[in-house]
């Protein structure tokens, strides 16, 4: 094609031709990556939804982080520590990978703590046990891998390749979850109470976890037609009831479902009705804990300031210091002793 | 935010079982140092190398993805540069 042609074609026709190889790159399972051109929406659904990733990860430490110092073990103590500390990885790689898409750090961190931004509902429900950090681990974790694995495929590049990253180091977090049940399940009757109470109280709001039912979810039909998500929120919540249920029998606990039963001609678990009431009040802020968890957040990242502050500093004085050296060899090198 | 947004650096670490550094993902960090001791908690908690690199994110040049035809198509019509390319008679056996 000549220039004089190419010129003359208008901008529309070039931009629908764009958004056309876009959509052609999708359907041919190629990666989207961040210096590709994108249409303006899946951009925003992007850092709607890694931030929001990003900042469940973080905000997810502090259930969690609440039991360290009471670990029943140091094996225990051990093992949640490097858990925790994963989850703030996590986040890091995930707030990396919305980067990409050219939004600051400091934005995503600035829209969370002004609570402009959403994070998983789950994170505001309180640890009350030890064996809630059993339940987390196998019912959270286990619900929050089901999610995950088919992201590890998104069509955009930095996000799959950190959700690769995250499963494959998540994979002990489940475990280390389901062996704190299998423990308590096998104790004393006080401890199995325990174990019971805890599936009571996180069961319903695991399977929250997942969305809202497909009929309602506002975000799905583009997700699905980009790629970005591989399975509808109401088949991932049945894929993790169907491998979740034999798991809590072979505890000998009792999901707290009363219409829980198994279908033989479909091979599924059907179960009764999700508390969609519950879900919105803890989303728009009411939930147990979701004041405590904005207000640790918050307290931690304003009591951090000074640390960042004297990072940059203390760079900028090495800098100095350096090129100081340099200028003067003899002089500085006595300097600095 | 006042004066704290710290520098983007790209991590490459190399496997244990030798070949090349390879990129794993990025990190912020005020110099080279905090960078790299970024890159060991971030990147390697689980001793998934021997050796990191870091780099300025900014001391990158990237190719233009709408160059890829010009960079690499003239590659994908040298098909005489693989192997594949050249018959050897069956009965001479695998070479």
């Amino acid at each position: 094609m000549s220039i004089k042609a190419l010129d003359s074609r208008n901008a529309a026709t070039i931009a629908a031709d764009r958004e056309a190889r876009f959509e052609a790159r999708i359907g041919a399972e190629e990666k989207i990556e961040p210096n590709d051109w994108m249409p303006e929406r899946y951009r925003h659904t992007l850092i709607r939804q890694i931030g929001q990733h990003a900042h469940s990860e973080i905000v997810g430490m502090l259930p969690e982080g609440n039991w360290i110092t009471r670990a029943p073990s140091l094996r225990r103590k051990a093992a949640l520590l490097a858990k925790v500390q994963d989850e703030g990885g996590h986040g890091l790689y995930l707030y990396a990978a919305a980067e990409t898409l050219g939004v600051s750090r400091e934005a995503l961190v600035d829209q969370f703590l002004a609570g402009t931004a959403k994070y998983a509902s789950i994170f505001n429900y309180p640890t009350l046990t030890w064996a809630d950090i059993g339940a987390i681990g196998w019912l959270v974790d286990g619900a929050a891998i089901m999610n995950q694995v088919p992201l590890c495929r998104c069509s955009y590049g930095p996000y799959a390749r950190a959700m690769l990253r995250i499963c494959k180091e998540e994979s002990f977090h489940q475990r280390q979850g389901y062996e704190i049940m299998v423990v308590l399940a096998r104790g004393t009757p006080g401890q199995r109470s325990m174990a019971q109470d805890a599936l009571n109280r996180w069961w319903w709001p695991v399977l929250m976890m997942f969305g809202p039912p497909d009929q309602e979810s506002q975000h799905s039909d583009a997700s699905m037609a980009w790629k970005i998500k591989r399975f509808t929120n109401d088949e991932l919540r049945q894929k993790f009831v169907d491998a979740t249920v034999p798991q809590a029998h072979y505890l000998n606990l009792t999901i707290p479902d009363r219409s829980l039963k198994f279908n033989a001609a479909t091979g599924h678990w059907e179960f009764g009705q999700i508390d969609w009431d519950e879900f919105k009040r803890v989303i728009a802020g009411f939930g147990p804990c979701n004041a405590e968890r904005m207000r640790v957040r918050r307290a931690a990242h304003a009591e951090g300031a000074w640390v960042r502050e004297a990072a940059v500093a203390f760079a900028r004085k090495r800098r100095a210091a350096a090129a100081a050296v340099e200028a003067t060899p003899a002089r500085a090198q006595a300097a600095l002793g | 935010m006042t004066e704290t947004s710290w520098p983007l650096w790209e991590v490459f670490i190399r496997t244990r079982n030798g070949g090349s550094h390879r990129h794993v993902g990025s990190l912020h960090a005020v110099d080279a140092t905090m960078a790299l001791h970024h890159a060991r908690d971030a990147y390697a908690r689980r001793g998934e190398g021997v050796s990191i690199w870091v780099v300025p994110s900014a001391a990158i040049t990237a190719s233009d993805p709408g160059d890829r035809d010009l960079l690499f198509e003239p590659a994908a019509s040298k098909i005489y540069r693989h192997p594949t390319f050249y018959e050897v008679p069956d009965d001479v056996g695998h070479m």
